[in-house]
């Protein structure tokens, strides 16, 4: 796919719940990674690419010492663990869906792979 | 079992975690402590519900509410506690019955002959029997989350109100000379804060450390997720049978390696630990405990040796004036069943099937308060709404059409538990009834199970103190056979 790359390409990522909440934690795997993925990777588009779950917000925090990005999805889980009636009750599998969004290919990519 | 011969270095305190929710590996624990050479062992159970779960359950029978893993960890425990005479376990598997646990565990000591154990129930936590009280103090119970204030209705359907215990607890138990440390409510981290400060003699206000302890707690409480477990860079080569439990190794000033013992399987890596540091928090600089408000956000992760991670650089600021207060009320029941479906149009059968299933209930004249029908293997698990690039036309390959087997679920909420027993009955007619194509329908019908819902709140930390009860194994069977002492 000429242009484009998926997030997985730069980054790992992994989530999960509190409450009704959910957070990704998404590490780049290179520094570059991380300075790309900073105006690239914004929180508009996380909660685009979940819209079909109506997240009611997202937060996005930056933890420098890890080169990483922590996303909050306010209300994205459907009455959370308690009550929700999905099977992915807990946002399980949130974190391996970002990573297959579909970002504009960087023109230093060969130095933010693995 | 191999006796332990290894001497630990006083200078390096050694925590490791093997369990990280209630119904994880049994096994775990036992396999950690026979080679991980521990001071201590930590089993982390609660989650946010389990405490309602356990509360279900206390009310039921009095003696019940506790992790029921815990007697039975502590059990396999037994060699390693008979060869390693430095070895401490501290586990909040207590739940909603802490000394009810902890006489579960005196009796398999005292059976092992063990009674001489200095065990202690850390408790307090419980704010059910208060909350009338703490309400006349000034606490409005308000869902932190939704900012809903607490009203008459829900109070009355409370089935649990928890606060997060901190540290101190655990501290005076093993000052106390507690061997096993049983608590309720303590936060998950303090843990492993707890052991800290009790070796190290750090002070309550010693920021950096107390936040350095919380960092390394929040990374072994989930258990093997911070050793590969759940590792987004998975492959075959990293080895999950076996997989090895963490520990850390801390020096007194506060830094430690995390790593796991050798020989096992999966990995300590800088992505593994990476992930586990970013998982379930929300503003790194401030990762909240009753013990310290924690910055994460500056901690560097520095590879040392194969499955050797050193973690640094975390800073604390003051521990928070409020404690958290994880709250559940009693909100009806639920209920899921599934059926396979196969075809060449599996999903739009599926579907067809689970209209089928609440159509029919209608017709019955039932109507269940909420409803949801799952074609999982069709892509519904979570949204994909970028399966190609931007601009590119739709692909076939993965789209719904073309999907010849899917998992039909089909869920449902309702107050009614006869109603739901009632939804169940309507899987197992489509095997005959429905379309062509519908399996997997044997094996036990599934059961309604009550509902919890989460009420976060938050107290002032004033109304919440831990108590401590340290005794014998063999004093804490006597004090239950008479009743005197915890009737």
């Amino acid at each position: 796919m000429n242009g484009w790359i998926r997030l997985g390409e730069v980054a790992h990522a992994r989530s999960g719940d509190k409450g009704n909440h959910a957070n990704i934690g998404v590490i780049a795997f290179t520094a570059a990674g991380y300075e790309y993925l900073q105006s690239a990777l914004t929180a508009e588009m996380v909660a685009q690419h979940f819209a079909a779950w109506r997240p009611r917000g997202v937060d996005r925090f930056l933890l420098p010492g890890i080169q990483a990005m922590n996303f909050v999805l306010y209300d994205i889980l459907a009455g959370g663990a308690s009550r929700s009636l999905r099977t992915d009750t807990q946002g399980k599998v949130l974190a391996p869906s970002l990573l297959s969004l579909w970002l504009p290919e960087p023109p230093e990519l060969a130095i933010m792979r693995k | 079992m191999s006796t332990i011969s290894v001497k630990r270095s006083p200078e390096i305190l050694r925590i490791g975690n093997g369990a990280g929710y209630w119904g994880d590996n049994l096994d775990a624990p036992r396999r950690l402590a026979e080679v991980g050479r521990l001071d201590y062992l930590t089993l982390e159970y609660l989650a946010e519900l389990t405490l309602s779960i356990l509360a279900h359950l206390r009310s039921r029978d009095l003696e019940a509410g506790f992790v029921g893993d815990v007697p039975t960890v502590v059990e396999s425990l037994i060699p390693a506690l008979k060869s390693q005479a430095e070895l401490k376990i501290v586990t909040n598997g207590g739940g909603m019955n802490p000394t009810a646990c902890v006489r579960a565990v005196a009796k398999v000591l005292e059976a092992a002959g063990l009674g001489a154990v200095p065990i202690a129930a850390v408790a307090g936590d419980d704010l059910l029997p208060r909350l009338r009280d703490l309400q006349a103090a000034g606490e409005t119970l308000e869902n932190f989350d939704t900012g809903e204030p607490m009203t008459a209705e829900i109070l009355g359907r409370l089935a649990s109100a928890n606060a997060y215990l901190g540290a101190t607890g655990i501290v005076e138990a093993l000052q106390r000379g507690a061997r096993v440390v049983v608590t309720g409510r303590v936060a998950d981290a303090s843990l492993t804060v707890g052991p800290a400060v009790h070796e190290f003699g750090w002070t309550w206000n010693d920021w950096q450390r107390l936040a350095a302890a919380s960092v390394a707690g929040h990374l072994i409480e989930c258990g093997a997720q911070a050793t590969g477990g759940m590792y987004s860079g998975w492959s075959s080569a990293l080895s999950l049978d076996n997989l090895g439990y963490p520990l850390v190794e801390m020096s007194a000033d506060g830094r430690f390696t995390l790593t796991k013992p050798t020989g096992t399987g999966g990995a300590v890596t800088f992505d593994t630990v990476s992930e586990q540091l970013v998982y379930e928090i929300r503003d790194p600089a401030h990762y909240l405990t009753p013990d310290v408000d924690a910055d994460f956000s500056q901690v560097s992760l520095t590879e040392t040796g194969p499955d050797r991670v050193l973690v640094q650089h975390a800073r604390g600021n003051p521990a928070p004036p409020q404690l958290k207060v994880s709250m559940a009320y009693r909100d009806g029941y639920m209920a899921a069943g599934t059926l396979v479906v196969y075809g060449p149009d599996a999903t739009v059968r599926a579907r067809t099937c689970g209209d089928l299933i609440l159509s029919r209930l209608r017709q019955a004249g039932i109507e269940l308060a909420r409803t949801k029908i799952e074609c999982l293997g069709s892509g519904m698990v979570v949204p994909d709404a970028w399966h190609v690039p931007p601009g590119q036309p739709a692909q076939l390959g993965g789209s719904a059409s073309t999907v010849t087997e899917v998992v039909l679920r089909v869920s449902a909420h309702d107050p009614s538990k006869a109603k739901l027993e009632r939804f169940l009955r309507e899987f197992a007619p489509l095997a005959g009834a429905g379309t062509p194509g519908v399996t997997g329908y044997t094996g036990p019908r599934p059961s309604p199970y009550p509902v919890f819902a989460y009420w976060p709140t938050t107290i002032s930390r004033q109304h919440v103190q831990p108590t401590v009860e340290v005794h014998t194994a063999s004093e804490w069977l006597k004090s239950s056979a008479d009743g005197s002492v915890h009737a």
